[in-house]
């Protein structure tokens, strides 16, 4: 099912993230309206309970965006992140959702194309994959439904 | 503490089959300390059991919660309305608190959520090590403050064996020689004289061989 639209949360750090959102938006640029951006504190408040409770709600795709490497407001928020994503592919895995589902970027605030970018990239990889089993509400794109 | 690691996923589910409705009960003591059975860890699985069962169009409800202690009467008697509402308790507790649960209710199935790993504690966070197999006969004060029976792959009283080479183990060259390690501290400490003492045989009927063991206060009892 390549031409659904799929639901995708993005857990965003209010110091990079959420500013390069921002700036995509004062920029005009254009990128698919399938993301649900949640602003964070830091990507360090991420833990996998948050992630599994998207998944478990429905979201096709899930991702976490932080500062860049090195650059964390809160100093490792993002290292801190980083393994955590990593051990959540590990659980929605064993649940039977691709671990491709998850992911975690890491962009500055100045980096407002880089964010439209990521959620082109992010949302044609979940078409890709097609809509998550636990999505009660599948959502085909309309033109297609037409 | 007691270190526990979660069972796996597969496992789990295999024994939550034909359940309707559970209780996925944590406890607040060594298996939080050691993020295996906590608060999060209930949340984690619960999620997990969830979703599994959902895609295959099987949903099971789950109560979370967690207690203080589960290998605690007073405590788990805190769920006591809870535990007559589902099919089964899935305890996320040490091996312990699986069996008081177990004895505390007996008309529901208690299922073990973790598999109880070893008496250790934390190096850093998410870093746990072994250091007591609990044998009831104490020898730290012959040999530093290392436990020769948990530290040693062979739990040898005296001294290394030949598998011994530059400090490190026969059974993985990243395990340090539990010998080594006395020594070494032994000296630093200008206790070697302590090695010199030949320790007799252990004594395991303090271990499990004397079957279950307890430990009474007799000024606590009423």
């Amino acid at each position: 099912m390549a031409d659904f639209e799929p639901t995708i949360v993005a857990f965003c750090c209010h110091y990079c993230a959420y500013g390069a959102a921002d700036l995509a938006g004062s920029m005009r640029l254009e990128y698919p309206t399938n993301i649900r951006v949640i602003r964070l504190p830091c990507t360090g408040k991420i833990t996998p309970v948050f992630l599994l409770r998207a998944f478990e709600k429905g979201a096709d795709g899930v991702y976490v965006a932080g500062c860049l490497e090195g650059d964390c407001h809160f100093i490792q928020g993002n290292l801190v992140a980083k393994p955590r994503v990593n051990y959540t592919k590990k659980l929605i895995q064993e649940v039977g959702l691709e671990p491709e589902r998850l992911e975690m970027y890491n962009m500055s605030a100045a980096m407002g194309p880089r964010f439209a970018e990521v959620a082109r990239e992010f949302t044609e990889r979940i078409i890709n994959l097609g809509p998550s089993p636990l999505n009660k509400n599948v959502k085909i794109k309309k033109e297609q439904a037409a | 503490m007691v270190v526990g690691e979660r069972k796996p996923f597969d496992e789990i589910t295999r024994m939550l089959e034909g359940h309707k409705k559970v209780l996925v009960l944590g406890c607040g003591g060594c298996v939080t300390v050691c993020l295996t059975g906590g608060q999060d860890e209930v949340r984690v699985l619960s999620s997990q059991l969830r979703m599994a069962r959902d895609k295959e169009g099987n949903p099971l409800e789950i109560i979370e919660k967690t207690v203080e202690r589960q290998c605690d009467p007073e405590y788990i008697d805190e769920v006591q309305s809870l535990v007559p509402e589902v099919d089964a308790v899935l305890s996320m507790a040490c091996g312990a608190g699986v069996q008081f649960m177990a004895e505390r209710y007996t008309g529901t199935p208690v299922y073990p959520a973790l598999n109880t790993s070893f008496v250790g504690g934390s190096k850093k966070e998410g870093y746990y090590v072994e250091r007591c197999q609990t044998c009831g006969e104490c020898k730290l004060y012959y040999t530093a403050g290392i436990c020769p029976i948990a530290r040693c792959s062979k739990s040898l009283l005296n001294g290394p064996c030949g598998g011994s080479t530059k400090g490190k183990c026969e059974i993985d060259p990243e395990v340090d020689c539990g010998w080594q390690l006395i020594i070494d501290r032994l000296e630093s400490l200008g206790q070697m004289d302590r090695y010199e003492e030949i320790m007799a045989i252990c004594d395991w009927r303090s271990n499990r061989d004397g079957g279950p063991r307890k430990m009474i206060r007799e000024d606590f009892q009423r």
